[in-house]
């Protein structure tokens, strides 16, 4: 028989190499589950892709970087090709970010293409956690991983803050000297943590080697232990899809990882490091040679962090002086507060599809995405927690929106002391109205049909517009979501007429219920009824 | 256009029998299942697909000549060539020509992969089915039975010793790598109440660096000084001019509101610290006109005709003042430190 002669043949060197490998690793195992499986499509699950590879191409530049920078804060002489600094005296660290960007050939273009993939790598992941947000992609069974790119991006503005903070230039160092009066403000430890930070009185020589070791090996090694899981979950519990036909939570619809999904993340990858590229060559970023080295005493107008830490910023500078002096101590409630808020911010986000899942008491699997409109209350709260991210941003950028559109920077400040406070709360409630406006459009799109914009002339000379019935499609999409109907605490009063004891805690979750899921939150969907009545009418011609 | 009209052999017909059982007449927002496949020209037409293989050949042979060009522009180019490139301005040369042609040689074969995949792999949508995540019943019950056997086996129930002392050894354990930390840094002890100043010490012009005179502070200039003795290539140099920066106007004695500011000055002549008391900036922005100062990083703003207090802003308390005189040779100096600790506020400051 053939078969046998084949098998005496050689196998070809690929199928040998893959036999090999599944003989120790078990591979085909693997690639049974995976080579084919099936990735759903829709351009807001490139986001996560975006962060994935800008993370990449940060390390690969990064281990380029090492090979030149010098950690050290020792001073020197400059004496390298860039005349304006030639004599100054500057850290090793400085000196060494000058040679790399200006001797090393291509030292420049990997600086910039690191520092411009960082601020892109935190940007996609807050774009992206919105999505996962704004859709309810966070739910059950997905929760942990919620939190696990959470981290990634709290993790994030920490590499990317110990990472700007490496060259020694005059802003880093103002950044740093930031953080250490942040740190000095706490209560009891503050000072200590900061003698301990940077090994005696700021600044000291040591926070830029201790910086780096947490730059490049501690908080990159725990992000990418992160991200791998992050990684393995999003295969596990194979990923979201929108409502659609044949769509359902029991299935996942879309094309294969091998060949369309190889080709389309894999040249992505390509796309996003072409894009960075081109960026760095035509874009400067922390030009770090106009600023000169970090002297305590000296410091440049303007002086912004990089925009991840931009909220952290205007936390600090809305936030009013106070301090307190009682027995011999000060507490420095104007930084301390701040300093508490900031981490704050953050875990209300974090924590929000727990508290979300406790409000509704749902345990169900969820791997259908919502559109934002049908989740008013959700989505209201999410462009909240935006705007008071973005009153902060323009907060900590006070002095340069003062400079921009010529205003006082005292009301400027004066504008976020209150936005911060009105402002989450105005945005809710537009964002809701919006989101009910526009359930309100659907349900007139399903009852009535589209808008052809075709006029049509009536006998007696009225003009109508005709509406087009919608396809089964679009009927089925536009009304496959769930409208919950708010927990009940149920009666108070037992059928003997005895009051039963109602916890606190249940009477809070019946409340918060009604108000994400009551009368005034969605526009009912269209019974079969209705749409049978309305349409009945219209569909003889 | 429902699935019954169009069978596809990808979509299994009992995939969602819940939805599928439905008749479209008796509901009509049942879901019809997944749409047809509509072919794209490059399925249907030959030519078409050819002009796509062409397409993405075009883009990776693009990609191949974008490297060469790299690799040219790193040899041609010297390091520090600038060169003006509308409408970007002034670049160095060798960074514009590596970044563009780098970025041209990964963006093709980036678009390239996604036009292939886009034009000539298959587009036909294909449904998986899902599975709980949870695991079923059986299973649960042979995990728990599976673990209360190996917790009985250890017997870590019954031997409460064991149990207790090893929680006691692994909880204990840690206090040795936090011990390591201690010497990441003295401890504060008053390092930060005091700085370099001290009676006697002549106020140095860090512009000129030669000891400040009485006449080289004019009204509305702000000039910056440090100690006496500190030099800018000292090994502590960073580390003392962080506390003890000074700066130093003069204002009309008239003007002065605060008494012992008035007190504490030459005539008029005034001196501050540096380092501001919110995070520890140092302060540079200052209105003539009114003597008030503004700190560039937080906007904190300081009276200095009024004890340099906060007038607006998040610092939390005055600028430190340092008393000053005229020393026999008629030059600027400190009658002392400063009497409370400079820059920002700690829990020991009290």
């Amino acid at each position: 028989m053939s078969t046998t002669s084949e098998t005496n043949r050689k196998a070809p060197a690929g199928e040998r190499v893959a036999d090999w490998a599944d003989g120790r690793l078990g591979i085909y195992s693997l690639a049974k589950a995976n080579m084919r499986k099936i990735f759903p499509d829709h351009w807001s699950f490139m986001l996560g892709e975006i962060a994935l590879y800008s993370f990449i191409i940060i390390i690969l530049t990064g281990v380029y970087l090492t090979l030149f920078f010098h950690p050290s804060m020792n001073e020197v002489v400059y004496e390298g090709t860039y005349v304006p600094m030639q004599g100054i005296r500057m850290s090793e660290a400085y000196a060494s970010t000058l040679d790399i960007s200006f001797d090393v050939r291509g030292g420049l273009l990997i600086r910039q293409i690191h520092h411009w993939a960082a601020l892109i790598f935190i940007a996609a992941m807050l774009v992206h956690m919105m999505r996962v947000f704004f859709t309810g992609a966070f739910r059950k069974p997905r929760e942990i991983n919620w939190l696990f790119g959470f981290l990634l991006l709290v993790l994030g503005m920490f590499t990317g803050f110990t990472g700007y903070s490496l060259p020694d230039d005059l802003l880093s160092g103002t950044g740093v000297r930031f953080m250490e009066g942040a740190i000095l403000s706490m209560p009891i430890v503050g000072t200590y943590m900061s003698f301990f930070l940077f090994g005696g009185e700021f600044p000291g020589g040591d926070f830029v080697s201790r910086f780096y070791s947490i730059h490049v090996l501690l908080l990159p090694g725990i992000m990418m232990g992160l991200l791998v899981a992050h990684l393995i979950l999003v295969f596990y519990h194979k990923h979201t899809q929108f409502a659609g036909p044949g769509r359902t939570n029991n299935n996942v619809v879309g094309m294969p990882l091998l060949p369309v999904y190889m080709a389309k993340a894999g040249g992505f990858f390509f796309l996003v490091f072409g894009i960075i590229s081109i960026i760095s060559a035509v874009a400067s970023i922390n030009p770090i040679w106009a600023l000169g080295p970090y002297r305590p005493d000296q410091v440049s107008t303007g002086a912004q962090p990089d925009w991840y830490m931009g909220f952290s910023e205007g936390l600090i500078r809305a936030m009013p002086g106070w301090e307190i002096n009682f027995a011999g101590h000060t507490l420095a409630l104007g930084v301390f507060i701040p300093l508490m808020i900031f981490p704050m911010i953050l875990a209300v986000i974090a924590v929000y599809p727990f508290v979300e899942s406790w409000i509704t008491g749902d345990k169900r699997e969820h791997h259908i995405l919502d559109r934002p409109r049908n989740v008013p209350t959700r989505t209201g709260f999410g462009v909240a927690w935006l705007t008071w991210y973005v009153i902060l941003l323009i907060a900590g950028g006070n002095d340069l929106v003062a400079i921009f559109f010529h205003m006082s920077i005292n009301s400027i400040t004066w504008f976020a002391r209150i936005a911060f406070f009105v402002g989450p709360v105005l945005a809710f409630i537009i964002t809701k109205r919006i989101c009910l406006g526009l359930q309100r459009r659907d349900r007139d799109k399903i009852l009535h049909g589209r808008e052809s914009g075709i006029i049509k002339r009536l006998p007696h000379g009225e003009f109508v517009e005709i509406h087009e019935p919608l396809s089964q499609e679009e009927l089925y999409t536009l009304t496959a979501h769930e409208q919950y109907k708010p927990a009940e605490i149920g009666p108070t009063v037992d059928e003997n007429g005895v009051r039963r004891k109602v916890k606190l805690k249940d009477k809070l979750r019946a409340k918060l219920s009604k108000g994400y899921y009551g009368p005034d939150t969605y526009i009912p969907k269209p019974s079969v009824e209705e749409f049978k009545e309305i349409t009945g009418g219209h569909g003889h011609h | 256009m429902s699935s019954q009209e169009n069978p596809r052999e990808n979509v299994p017909a009992e995939q969602d029998a819940a939805h599928g059982a439905v008749k479209v007449a008796d509901d009509p927002f049942a879901d019809p299942g997944l749409p047809a496949h509509k072919p794209r020209i490059q399925d249907i037409d030959e030519r078409a697909a050819k002009r796509s293989e062409r397409a993405v050949a075009f883009l990776f042979t693009l990609s191949m000549l974008a490297t060469i060009a790299f690799i040219a522009s790193y040899v041609i180019f010297p390091v520090d060539k600038i060169v003006f490139i509308w409408p970007i301005g002034n670049v160095s040369a060798l960074n514009f020509a590596l970044g563009t042609s780098l970025g041209v040689a990964l963006f093709c074969i980036g678009a390239g992969a996604v036009h292939w995949a886009r034009t000539l792999m298959s587009d036909v949508e294909v449904a998986d089915d899902r599975h709980a995540i949870a695991a079923p019943p059986e299973v649960r019950a042979k995990v728990m039975a599976d673990f209360a056997a190996g917790a009985e086996e250890s017997a870590m129930g019954r031997r409460k010793l064991i149990r207790t002392t090893m929680f006691g050894a692994l909880a204990l354990v840690p206090l040795s790598g936090v011990m390591l930390l201690r010497d990441l840094g003295p401890l504060p002890e008053k390092k930060l109440r005091t700085t370099l100043w001290a009676k006697g010490k002549q106020l140095i012009n860090m512009n000129t660096n030669e000891p400040l005179r009485p006449e080289d502070v004019v009204v509305g200039s702000l000039t910056f000084a440090m100690p006496e003795g500190l030099e800018e290539d000292s090994h502590d140099f960073q580390k003392q001019i962080a506390k003890a920066a000074l700066m130093i106007v003069r204002i009309q004695p008239d003007d002065i509101k605060d008494k012992r500011e008035l007190e504490w000055s030459h005539e008029g002549i005034v001196a501050y610290s540096k380092i501001c008391t919110h995070v520890g900036c140092p302060i540079s922005l200052y209105e003539q006109q009114t003597h008030h100062v503004l700190c560039p990083c937080h906007q904190s703003t300081f009276d200095l005709a009024d004890g340099a207090r906060v007038i607006f802003g998040p610092a939390g308390h005055a600028l430190p003042q340092l008393r000053i005189g005229v020393n026999a040779e008629g030059n600027l100096e400190a009658l002392g430190d400063f009497d409370e600790p400079v820059g920002p506020s700690f829990w020991e400051r009290g």
